[in-house]
Protein backbone atom coordinates (compact mmCIF):
# COMPACT_ATOMS: atom_id res chain seq x y z
CA UNK A 1 0.00 0.00 0.00
CA UNK A 2 1.18 3.12 -1.12
CA UNK A 3 2.20 6.04 1.79
CA UNK A 4 -0.54 8.14 0.70
CA UNK A 5 -3.32 5.93 0.67
CA UNK A 6 -1.50 4.20 3.97
CA UNK A 7 -2.48 7.37 5.85
CA UNK A 8 -6.02 6.93 4.80
CA UNK A 9 -6.89 3.91 6.10
CA UNK A 10 -8.60 4.68 9.02
CA UNK A 11 -11.29 6.51 7.44
CA UNK A 12 -11.59 4.17 4.60
CA UNK A 13 -12.32 1.65 7.05
CA UNK A 14 -15.01 4.34 8.83
CA UNK A 15 -16.21 4.37 5.47
CA UNK A 16 -17.05 1.20 5.17
CA UNK A 17 -18.21 0.60 8.75
CA UNK A 18 -20.61 3.62 7.26
CA UNK A 19 -21.50 1.75 3.97
CA UNK A 20 -22.25 -1.37 6.28
CA UNK A 21 -24.34 0.70 8.77
CA UNK A 22 -26.62 2.24 5.54
CA UNK A 23 -26.88 -1.07 4.43
CA UNK A 24 -27.91 -2.61 8.15
CA UNK A 25 -30.24 0.69 7.99
CA UNK A 26 -31.92 -0.73 4.74
CA UNK A 27 -32.40 -4.08 5.59
CA UNK A 28 -34.06 -2.76 8.68
CA UNK A 29 -35.75 -0.73 7.11
CA UNK A 30 -37.27 -3.43 4.70
CA UNK A 31 -37.97 -5.90 7.38
CA UNK A 32 -39.80 -3.29 10.08
CA UNK A 33 -41.56 -0.79 7.75
CA UNK A 34 -44.62 -2.86 7.28
CA UNK A 35 -45.82 -4.18 3.73
CA UNK A 36 -48.07 -1.75 1.64
CA UNK A 37 -46.56 1.19 3.91
CA UNK A 38 -46.73 4.36 1.46
CA UNK A 39 -48.94 2.62 -0.80
CA UNK A 40 -51.46 5.27 -0.74
CA UNK A 41 -49.54 7.54 1.46
CA UNK A 42 -47.76 7.91 4.91
CA UNK A 43 -48.96 5.19 6.60
CA UNK A 44 -49.61 1.54 6.14
CA UNK A 45 -52.48 0.45 3.62
CA UNK A 46 -53.06 -2.05 5.07
CA UNK A 47 -54.53 -0.08 7.89
CA UNK A 48 -57.89 0.54 6.13
CA UNK A 49 -58.25 -3.07 5.88
CA UNK A 50 -58.33 -3.90 9.45
CA UNK A 51 -60.73 -0.61 10.39
CA UNK A 52 -63.13 -1.73 7.62
CA UNK A 53 -63.18 -5.38 9.63
CA UNK A 54 -63.89 -3.87 12.87
CA UNK A 55 -67.48 -4.29 13.69
CA UNK A 56 -69.40 -0.97 13.83
CA UNK A 57 -70.57 0.23 17.32
CA UNK A 58 -73.21 2.37 16.30
CA UNK A 59 -76.60 1.23 14.36
CA UNK A 60 -77.55 4.39 13.18
CA UNK A 61 -81.03 5.82 13.82
CA UNK A 62 -82.22 4.22 10.43
CA UNK A 63 -82.10 1.09 12.36
CA UNK A 64 -83.61 2.28 15.82
CA UNK A 65 -86.77 3.83 14.47
CA UNK A 66 -87.72 0.61 12.23
CA UNK A 67 -88.97 -0.66 15.80
CA UNK A 68 -89.52 2.52 18.17
CA UNK A 69 -92.04 4.07 16.24
CA UNK A 70 -93.31 6.02 19.11
CA UNK A 71 -89.89 7.60 19.65
CA UNK A 72 -89.71 8.18 15.92
CA UNK A 73 -93.43 9.97 15.91
CA UNK A 74 -92.68 12.17 19.09
CA UNK A 75 -89.08 13.23 17.44
CA UNK A 76 -90.05 13.68 13.69
CA UNK A 77 -89.97 17.42 12.84
CA UNK A 78 -88.79 18.90 16.49
CA UNK A 79 -85.71 20.67 17.47
CA UNK A 80 -84.23 17.25 18.02
CA UNK A 81 -85.02 15.76 14.63
CA UNK A 82 -81.00 16.63 14.48
CA UNK A 83 -80.08 14.64 17.24
CA UNK A 84 -79.14 11.07 16.49
CA UNK A 85 -80.69 8.60 19.10
CA UNK A 86 -76.92 6.79 20.11
CA UNK A 87 -76.03 10.73 20.92
CA UNK A 88 -77.63 10.10 24.18
CA UNK A 89 -78.63 6.07 24.57
CA UNK A 90 -74.93 5.07 23.57
CA UNK A 91 -73.80 2.55 20.80
CA UNK A 92 -76.29 0.16 20.05
CA UNK A 93 -75.24 -1.81 16.74
CA UNK A 94 -75.37 -4.86 19.05
CA UNK A 95 -78.92 -4.38 19.82
CA UNK A 96 -79.54 -3.35 16.63
CA UNK A 97 -78.66 -6.72 15.30
CA UNK A 98 -80.12 -8.71 18.26
CA UNK A 99 -83.23 -6.57 20.36
CA UNK A 100 -82.92 -8.65 23.45
CA UNK A 101 -79.00 -9.37 23.19
CA UNK A 102 -78.47 -5.93 25.05
CA UNK A 103 -80.67 -2.68 26.02
CA UNK A 104 -80.28 0.51 25.42
CA UNK A 105 -78.44 2.46 27.92
CA UNK A 106 -80.91 5.24 30.17
CA UNK A 107 -79.07 8.23 30.49
CA UNK A 108 -79.81 9.86 33.95
CA UNK A 109 -82.92 12.62 33.45
CA UNK A 110 -81.18 14.50 36.00
CA UNK A 111 -77.69 14.97 33.75
CA UNK A 112 -77.78 14.51 30.10
CA UNK A 113 -79.59 17.62 28.66
CA UNK A 114 -76.93 19.68 30.71
CA UNK A 115 -74.28 17.89 28.40
CA UNK A 116 -75.55 20.37 25.90
CA UNK A 117 -77.87 23.14 27.39
CA UNK A 118 -75.57 24.01 30.25
CA UNK A 119 -74.76 27.75 29.91
CA UNK A 120 -71.99 28.57 28.27
CA UNK A 121 -70.84 32.11 26.79
CA UNK A 122 -69.63 30.05 24.35
CA UNK A 123 -72.54 29.28 22.60
CA UNK A 124 -75.18 30.68 20.14
CA UNK A 125 -77.71 32.91 22.01
CA UNK A 126 -80.21 31.54 20.30
CA UNK A 127 -79.74 27.94 21.18
CA UNK A 128 -81.23 26.90 24.52
CA UNK A 129 -79.21 26.98 27.72
CA UNK A 130 -80.18 26.24 31.11
CA UNK A 131 -78.56 27.90 34.24
CA UNK A 132 -79.17 25.28 36.92
CA UNK A 133 -78.87 27.93 39.09
CA UNK A 134 -81.95 29.80 37.80
CA UNK A 135 -83.97 26.94 36.60
CA UNK A 136 -83.25 23.28 38.21
CA UNK A 137 -85.10 22.01 41.13
CA UNK A 138 -83.10 18.98 41.27
CA UNK A 139 -85.36 16.41 39.46
CA UNK A 140 -85.30 14.88 36.47
CA UNK A 141 -85.92 17.53 32.88
CA UNK A 142 -88.14 14.77 31.89
CA UNK A 143 -90.66 15.48 34.37
CA UNK A 144 -91.42 18.63 32.82
CA UNK A 145 -90.12 18.30 28.89
CA UNK A 146 -90.09 15.35 26.66
CA UNK A 147 -86.53 14.22 25.59
CA UNK A 148 -87.65 13.52 22.02
CA UNK A 149 -89.71 16.47 21.55
CA UNK A 150 -88.40 19.06 23.73
CA UNK A 151 -90.55 21.97 21.69
CA UNK A 152 -93.79 20.37 21.59
CA UNK A 153 -96.14 21.44 25.22
CA UNK A 154 -94.22 20.65 28.32
CA UNK A 155 -95.17 17.64 29.85
CA UNK A 156 -97.90 18.58 32.96
CA UNK B 1 -63.36 12.59 28.14
CA UNK B 2 -62.54 11.35 31.22
CA UNK B 3 -65.10 12.78 33.57
CA UNK B 4 -62.70 13.33 36.37
CA UNK B 5 -60.50 15.86 34.31
CA UNK B 6 -63.84 18.29 34.57
CA UNK B 7 -62.76 19.62 37.66
CA UNK B 8 -59.41 20.95 35.85
CA UNK B 9 -61.35 22.79 33.68
CA UNK B 10 -62.11 26.61 33.47
CA UNK B 11 -64.82 27.72 30.94
CA UNK B 12 -65.00 26.27 27.86
CA UNK B 13 -62.75 23.90 26.27
CA UNK B 14 -63.44 22.00 23.37
CA UNK B 15 -63.81 17.83 24.28
CA UNK B 16 -59.93 17.12 22.63
CA UNK B 17 -58.39 20.14 24.55
CA UNK B 18 -59.39 18.76 28.36
CA UNK B 19 -56.65 16.11 28.61
CA UNK B 20 -52.92 17.18 27.23
CA UNK B 21 -51.36 14.94 24.81
CA UNK B 22 -48.18 16.16 25.41
CA UNK B 23 -46.54 15.67 28.80
CA UNK B 24 -43.71 16.23 30.83
CA UNK B 25 -41.64 13.66 28.33
CA UNK B 26 -42.24 16.44 25.59
CA UNK B 27 -40.68 19.04 27.65
CA UNK B 28 -37.86 17.04 28.04
CA UNK B 29 -37.21 16.70 24.11
CA UNK B 30 -36.51 19.62 23.86
CA UNK B 31 -34.49 20.08 26.51
CA UNK B 32 -32.14 17.20 25.88
CA UNK B 33 -31.88 18.26 22.19
CA UNK B 34 -31.10 21.74 23.34
CA UNK B 35 -28.23 21.12 25.90
CA UNK B 36 -26.75 18.85 22.71
CA UNK B 37 -26.91 21.64 19.98
CA UNK B 38 -25.34 24.20 22.37
CA UNK B 39 -22.51 21.86 23.47
CA UNK B 40 -21.92 20.97 20.30
CA UNK B 41 -21.99 24.85 19.11
CA UNK B 42 -19.51 25.99 22.54
CA UNK B 43 -17.02 22.79 21.17
CA UNK B 44 -17.11 24.42 17.49
CA UNK B 45 -15.73 27.77 18.99
CA UNK B 46 -12.58 25.81 19.61
CA UNK B 47 -12.43 24.21 16.51
CA UNK B 48 -13.51 26.66 14.01
CA UNK B 49 -12.98 30.20 15.64
CA UNK B 50 -9.95 29.01 17.39
CA UNK B 51 -10.73 30.49 21.05
CA UNK B 52 -7.86 28.89 22.82
CA UNK B 53 -9.50 29.73 26.68
CA UNK B 54 -12.55 27.84 26.49
CA UNK B 55 -9.60 24.83 24.99
CA UNK B 56 -9.94 22.65 27.77
CA UNK B 57 -13.29 21.72 27.18
CA UNK B 58 -13.46 21.08 23.79
CA UNK B 59 -13.80 17.45 24.46
CA UNK B 60 -15.44 17.27 27.02
CA UNK B 61 -18.50 19.66 25.22
CA UNK B 62 -18.30 16.79 22.52
CA UNK B 63 -18.84 13.67 24.57
CA UNK B 64 -21.67 16.15 26.65
CA UNK B 65 -23.11 16.27 23.47
CA UNK B 66 -22.92 12.84 22.58
CA UNK B 67 -24.44 12.00 26.01
CA UNK B 68 -27.52 14.02 25.86
CA UNK B 69 -28.16 13.21 22.09
CA UNK B 70 -28.36 9.34 23.05
CA UNK B 71 -30.87 10.10 25.62
CA UNK B 72 -32.81 12.90 23.23
CA UNK B 73 -35.05 10.33 21.35
CA UNK B 74 -36.11 8.07 24.42
CA UNK B 75 -38.73 10.26 26.10
CA UNK B 76 -40.51 10.39 22.39
CA UNK B 77 -40.41 6.57 22.19
CA UNK B 78 -41.72 6.70 25.86
CA UNK B 79 -43.96 8.80 24.86
CA UNK B 80 -45.02 6.98 21.24
CA UNK B 81 -45.56 3.79 23.65
CA UNK B 82 -45.96 0.99 21.09
CA UNK B 83 -42.47 -0.07 20.65
CA UNK B 84 -42.84 -2.95 18.37
CA UNK B 85 -43.39 0.13 15.90
CA UNK B 86 -42.05 3.38 17.59
CA UNK B 87 -39.10 2.89 15.98
CA UNK B 88 -40.35 3.25 12.35
CA UNK B 89 -40.09 6.86 13.27
CA UNK B 90 -36.06 6.40 12.39
CA UNK B 91 -36.67 4.49 9.10
CA UNK B 92 -40.07 5.88 7.39
CA UNK B 93 -38.41 9.70 7.77
CA UNK B 94 -40.64 11.84 5.01
CA UNK B 95 -40.69 15.53 4.11
CA UNK B 96 -44.36 15.87 3.95
CA UNK B 97 -44.11 16.93 7.95
CA UNK B 98 -41.19 18.51 10.32
CA UNK B 99 -42.22 16.21 12.97
CA UNK B 100 -41.86 13.00 10.53
CA UNK B 101 -38.32 14.94 9.54
CA UNK B 102 -36.83 13.59 12.98
CA UNK B 103 -35.58 10.30 11.44
CA UNK B 104 -33.52 12.38 8.57
CA UNK B 105 -32.12 15.02 11.45
CA UNK B 106 -31.25 12.77 13.92
CA UNK B 107 -29.28 10.04 11.99
CA UNK B 108 -27.30 12.45 10.38
CA UNK B 109 -26.37 14.79 13.45
CA UNK B 110 -25.40 11.61 15.73
CA UNK B 111 -23.66 9.76 12.94
CA UNK B 112 -22.25 12.18 10.43
CA UNK B 113 -21.32 14.72 12.70
CA UNK B 114 -20.75 14.19 16.38
CA UNK B 115 -19.64 10.49 16.16
CA UNK B 116 -17.25 11.25 13.73
CA UNK B 117 -16.06 14.30 15.06
CA UNK B 118 -15.31 12.58 18.44
CA UNK B 119 -13.71 9.65 16.39
CA UNK B 120 -11.14 11.99 14.52
CA UNK B 121 -10.19 13.90 17.43
CA UNK B 122 -9.73 10.73 19.89
CA UNK B 123 -8.10 8.56 17.51
CA UNK B 124 -4.78 9.59 18.59
CA UNK B 125 -5.57 8.86 21.84
CA UNK B 126 -7.48 5.69 21.14
CA UNK B 127 -4.43 4.31 19.67
CA UNK B 128 -1.92 5.35 21.96
CA UNK B 129 -4.22 3.65 25.16
CA UNK B 130 -4.48 0.72 22.92
CA UNK B 131 -0.80 0.00 22.62
CA UNK B 132 -0.79 0.49 26.45
CA UNK B 133 -3.94 -0.86 28.23
CA UNK B 134 -4.07 -4.78 28.19
CA UNK B 135 -6.91 -7.05 28.34
CA UNK B 136 -10.21 -6.20 27.48
CA UNK B 137 -9.31 -2.66 27.17
CA UNK B 138 -6.71 -3.50 24.79
CA UNK B 139 -9.58 -4.87 22.62
CA UNK B 140 -12.33 -2.16 23.26
CA UNK B 141 -8.97 0.50 21.96
CA UNK B 142 -8.35 -1.50 19.59
CA UNK B 143 -12.27 -2.28 18.06
CA UNK B 144 -12.57 1.54 18.60
CA UNK B 145 -9.61 2.58 16.28
CA UNK B 146 -10.90 -0.19 13.65
CA UNK B 147 -7.93 -1.85 13.96
CA UNK B 148 -5.88 1.02 12.59
CA UNK B 149 -2.26 1.74 14.73
CA UNK B 150 -0.86 4.65 12.50
CA UNK B 151 -1.17 7.87 14.15
CA UNK B 152 1.76 9.25 11.40
CA UNK B 153 1.87 12.77 11.42
CA UNK B 154 0.67 12.74 7.95
CA UNK B 155 -2.27 10.72 9.10
CA UNK B 156 -3.11 13.09 11.90
CA UNK B 157 -3.01 16.15 9.66
CA UNK B 158 -5.33 14.63 7.41
CA UNK B 159 -7.50 13.92 10.65
CA UNK B 160 -7.32 16.91 11.72
CA UNK B 161 -8.34 18.88 8.26
CA UNK B 162 -11.49 16.29 8.22
CA UNK B 163 -12.42 17.04 11.55
CA UNK B 164 -12.68 20.91 11.07
CA UNK B 165 -14.73 20.24 7.91
CA UNK B 166 -17.23 18.14 10.05
CA UNK B 167 -16.96 20.94 12.84
CA UNK B 168 -17.94 23.41 9.76
CA UNK B 169 -20.57 21.06 8.45
CA UNK B 170 -21.65 20.73 12.11
CA UNK B 171 -22.57 24.18 12.85
CA UNK B 172 -25.17 24.58 10.37
CA UNK B 173 -26.13 20.94 11.72
CA UNK B 174 -26.20 22.10 14.81
CA UNK B 175 -28.27 25.40 14.10
CA UNK B 176 -30.65 22.84 12.09
CA UNK B 177 -31.31 20.46 14.48
CA UNK B 178 -32.61 22.79 17.43
CA UNK B 179 -34.01 25.19 14.79
CA UNK B 180 -35.85 22.21 13.92
CA UNK B 181 -37.23 21.05 17.09
CA UNK B 182 -38.49 24.91 17.46
CA UNK B 183 -40.05 24.97 14.03
CA UNK B 184 -41.92 22.01 15.35
CA UNK B 185 -43.67 24.25 17.50
CA UNK B 186 -43.48 27.65 15.59
CA UNK B 187 -45.38 26.29 12.18
CA UNK B 188 -48.35 25.03 14.29
CA UNK B 189 -50.60 28.05 13.33
CA UNK B 190 -53.78 26.75 15.17
CA UNK B 191 -51.67 27.69 18.42
CA UNK B 192 -51.34 31.37 18.98
CA UNK B 193 -48.87 30.55 22.22
CA UNK B 194 -46.92 28.65 19.39
CA UNK B 195 -46.62 29.87 16.63
CA UNK B 196 -44.60 32.55 15.56
CA UNK B 197 -41.73 32.86 13.46
CA UNK B 198 -39.24 33.92 15.70
CA UNK B 199 -40.00 30.10 17.38
CA UNK B 200 -36.78 28.40 15.72
CA UNK B 201 -34.62 31.37 16.77
CA UNK B 202 -35.38 31.68 20.38
CA UNK B 203 -35.18 27.81 20.37
CA UNK B 204 -32.04 28.34 18.86
CA UNK B 205 -30.70 30.44 21.11
CA UNK B 206 -31.74 29.47 24.47
CA UNK B 207 -30.40 25.79 23.39
CA UNK B 208 -27.00 27.85 23.05
CA UNK B 209 -27.50 29.41 26.62
CA UNK B 210 -28.04 26.21 28.27
CA UNK B 211 -25.69 24.06 26.13
CA UNK B 212 -23.00 26.68 27.67
CA UNK B 213 -24.01 26.47 30.72
CA UNK B 214 -24.29 22.32 30.98
CA UNK B 215 -20.69 22.42 29.75
CA UNK B 216 -19.16 25.06 32.12
CA UNK B 217 -21.17 22.92 35.28
CA UNK B 218 -19.97 19.63 34.14
CA UNK B 219 -16.02 21.07 33.28
CA UNK B 220 -16.13 22.10 37.17
CA UNK B 221 -18.10 18.97 38.31
CA UNK B 222 -15.18 16.61 36.68
CA UNK B 223 -12.31 18.85 37.59
CA UNK B 224 -13.50 18.51 41.32
CA UNK B 225 -14.64 14.98 41.04
CA UNK B 226 -11.22 14.35 39.43
CA UNK B 227 -9.04 16.65 41.86
CA UNK B 228 -8.02 18.56 39.18
CA UNK B 229 -7.48 22.94 39.46
CA UNK B 230 -10.15 24.24 37.41
CA UNK B 231 -8.47 26.71 34.52
CA UNK B 232 -10.28 29.97 35.55
CA UNK B 233 -9.47 32.19 32.02
CA UNK B 234 -11.24 28.94 30.30
CA UNK B 235 -14.26 29.30 32.72
CA UNK B 236 -14.37 33.24 32.88
CA UNK B 237 -14.47 32.79 29.06
CA UNK B 238 -17.03 30.49 28.84
CA UNK B 239 -18.94 32.65 31.54
CA UNK B 240 -18.94 35.74 29.32
CA UNK B 241 -19.80 33.48 26.00
CA UNK B 242 -23.34 32.23 28.52
CA UNK B 243 -23.99 35.93 29.09
CA UNK B 244 -23.69 37.25 25.71
CA UNK B 245 -25.67 34.16 24.22
CA UNK B 246 -28.31 34.77 27.29
CA UNK B 247 -28.60 38.98 26.33
CA UNK B 248 -29.39 37.91 22.87
CA UNK B 249 -31.70 35.25 24.18
CA UNK B 250 -33.17 37.61 26.25
CA UNK B 251 -33.53 40.26 23.68
CA UNK B 252 -35.42 37.46 20.97
CA UNK B 253 -38.31 36.53 23.78
CA UNK B 254 -38.44 40.03 24.89
CA UNK B 255 -39.07 41.17 21.46
CA UNK B 256 -41.60 38.50 21.13
CA UNK B 257 -43.42 39.74 23.86
CA UNK B 258 -43.09 42.72 23.43
CA UNK B 259 -44.92 42.72 19.51
CA UNK B 260 -47.63 40.22 21.50
CA UNK B 261 -48.22 42.41 23.50
CA UNK B 262 -48.53 45.35 21.16
CA UNK B 263 -50.20 43.48 18.35
CA UNK B 264 -52.82 41.81 21.14
CA UNK B 265 -54.65 40.25 18.47
CA UNK B 266 -57.74 37.67 19.27
CA UNK B 267 -56.03 35.56 20.96
CA UNK B 268 -54.17 37.83 23.22
CA UNK B 269 -56.34 38.41 26.29
CA UNK B 270 -56.35 34.77 26.88
CA UNK B 271 -52.70 34.30 26.65
CA UNK B 272 -52.13 37.34 29.25
CA UNK B 273 -54.61 35.82 31.37
CA UNK B 274 -52.90 32.49 31.25
CA UNK B 275 -49.65 34.04 31.53
CA UNK B 276 -51.11 36.37 34.85
CA UNK B 277 -52.34 33.10 36.72
CA UNK B 278 -51.73 29.31 35.78
CA UNK B 279 -48.12 29.88 34.20
CA UNK B 280 -47.30 33.21 36.49
CA UNK B 281 -44.81 31.08 38.73
CA UNK B 282 -43.34 28.99 35.86
CA UNK B 283 -43.28 31.79 33.74
CA UNK B 284 -43.07 35.04 35.22
CA UNK B 285 -41.04 33.55 38.66
CA UNK B 286 -39.15 30.73 37.44
CA UNK B 287 -38.02 31.01 33.75
CA UNK B 288 -38.03 35.02 33.74
CA UNK B 289 -36.71 36.56 37.14
CA UNK B 290 -35.09 33.71 38.55
CA UNK B 291 -34.11 31.71 35.46
CA UNK B 292 -33.11 34.87 32.94
CA UNK B 293 -32.66 37.69 34.81
CA UNK B 294 -30.73 36.92 38.13
CA UNK B 295 -27.94 34.56 36.26
CA UNK B 296 -27.70 37.26 33.49
CA UNK B 297 -27.25 39.91 36.05
CA UNK B 298 -24.76 37.60 37.79
CA UNK B 299 -22.58 36.94 35.05
CA UNK B 300 -23.00 40.99 34.20
CA UNK B 301 -21.93 41.87 38.35
CA UNK B 302 -18.80 39.57 37.12
CA UNK B 303 -17.73 41.47 34.42
CA UNK B 304 -17.51 45.19 36.06
CA UNK B 305 -16.39 43.66 39.43
CA UNK B 306 -13.32 41.84 40.21
CA UNK B 307 -14.03 39.10 42.49
CA UNK B 308 -11.73 36.42 44.09
CA UNK B 309 -11.58 33.23 42.17
CA UNK B 310 -13.54 31.34 44.75
CA UNK B 311 -16.36 33.86 44.48
CA UNK B 312 -16.44 33.53 40.33
CA UNK B 313 -16.79 29.51 41.09
CA UNK B 314 -19.53 30.12 43.32
CA UNK B 315 -21.33 32.13 41.06
CA UNK B 316 -21.01 30.24 37.89
CA UNK B 317 -22.25 27.47 39.64
CA UNK B 318 -25.20 28.95 40.62
CA UNK B 319 -25.29 31.41 37.41
CA UNK B 320 -25.16 28.16 35.68
CA UNK B 321 -27.75 26.12 37.70
CA UNK B 322 -30.46 28.70 37.39
CA UNK B 323 -29.75 29.42 33.51
CA UNK B 324 -31.00 25.70 33.48
CA UNK B 325 -33.30 25.72 35.77
CA UNK B 326 -34.67 29.20 33.50
CA UNK B 327 -33.99 27.16 30.27
CA UNK B 328 -35.93 24.03 31.15
CA UNK B 329 -39.00 26.51 32.38
CA UNK B 330 -38.98 27.68 29.22
CA UNK B 331 -39.50 24.57 27.05
CA UNK B 332 -41.93 23.68 29.63
CA UNK B 333 -43.89 26.81 29.02
CA UNK B 334 -43.63 26.42 25.43
CA UNK B 335 -45.03 22.96 25.61
CA UNK B 336 -47.36 22.50 28.47
CA UNK B 337 -48.66 26.19 28.44
CA UNK B 338 -49.34 25.79 24.93
CA UNK B 339 -52.12 23.26 25.81
CA UNK B 340 -53.34 24.57 28.57
CA UNK B 341 -55.96 27.28 26.69
CA UNK B 342 -58.79 26.59 24.15
CA UNK B 343 -58.91 27.57 21.11
CA UNK B 344 -61.92 29.45 21.94
CA UNK B 345 -60.11 31.72 23.88
CA UNK B 346 -62.99 31.40 26.77
CA UNK B 347 -61.38 28.20 29.13
CA UNK B 348 -58.20 26.72 30.14
CA UNK B 349 -57.50 23.16 31.28
CA UNK B 350 -55.25 22.23 34.05
CA UNK B 351 -51.96 19.78 33.11
CA UNK B 352 -51.85 16.94 36.53
CA UNK B 353 -48.60 15.01 36.47
CA UNK B 354 -48.18 11.63 37.11
CA UNK B 355 -45.73 9.68 38.69
CA UNK B 356 -44.87 6.41 38.33
CA UNK B 357 -46.28 6.22 34.67
CA UNK B 358 -45.09 5.97 31.80
CA UNK B 359 -44.98 9.63 31.19
CA UNK B 360 -45.00 10.72 34.25
CA UNK B 361 -42.42 12.64 36.89
CA UNK B 362 -40.58 9.25 37.62
CA UNK B 363 -39.41 8.23 34.21
CA UNK B 364 -38.55 12.24 33.17
CA UNK B 365 -36.13 12.33 36.24
CA UNK B 366 -34.48 8.83 35.15
CA UNK B 367 -34.41 9.96 31.67
CA UNK B 368 -32.53 13.28 33.04
CA UNK B 369 -30.37 11.23 35.05
CA UNK B 370 -28.92 8.46 32.27
CA UNK B 371 -27.19 11.19 30.29
CA UNK B 372 -25.01 11.69 33.27
CA UNK B 373 -24.39 8.32 33.40
CA UNK B 374 -23.67 8.00 29.91
CA UNK B 375 -21.29 10.85 30.15
CA UNK B 376 -19.58 9.05 33.40
CA UNK B 377 -19.01 6.21 31.07
CA UNK B 378 -17.67 8.11 28.29
CA UNK B 379 -15.23 10.08 30.42
CA UNK B 380 -13.58 6.90 31.30
CA UNK B 381 -13.43 5.47 28.35
CA UNK B 382 -12.60 8.48 26.29
CA UNK B 383 -10.57 10.65 29.12
CA UNK B 384 -10.97 14.79 28.23
CA UNK B 385 -8.13 16.58 29.90
CA UNK B 386 -4.70 17.12 28.41
CA UNK B 387 -3.15 15.93 31.75
CA UNK B 388 -4.81 12.15 31.60
CA UNK B 389 -3.45 12.14 28.11
CA UNK B 390 0.32 13.28 29.18
CA UNK B 391 0.08 10.39 31.71
CA UNK B 392 -0.91 7.68 29.06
Amino acid sequence: MNRFLKDKEHLVRMAALFAVGVVLFLILKAVLVPKGFGVYGHYRAGALADNRVRAPRFAGRSACIECHTDERDAWKGGKHAGVGCEACHGALAKHAEDPSASNAFKPDPKTICFTCHLTNAAKPRKFPQIDPKNHFDGGACNGCHSPHAPDKEPKK
Amino acid sequence: MEEGLLHAVQGFMYPNEVELQWSILIVLYPFTTGLVAGAFILASLERVFNVQAVKPTYRLALLSALAFLLVAPLPLQLHLGHPERSLEMYLTPHTSSAMAMFGFIYLWYLMGVLVLEIWLDYRKDMVLLARSETGWKKTLYRVLTLGVDNISEESLRIDDKLGRFITIVGIPSAFLLHGYVGFIFGSVKANPWWSTPVMPIVFLFSAIVSGIALVLLMYMLVCFLKGISIDMPCVDTIARYLMYAFLIDFSLEMLDLIHRIYEADESFKSLDFMAHTQLYTSQIIVQIIFGTIVPISMLAFIQVVKLSEAARKGIYVLAGLLTLMGIFAMRWNVVIGGQLFSKSFLGYTTYKMAFATKEGLLPAILLMILPFGILWVLVKVLPPFEEEKAAV
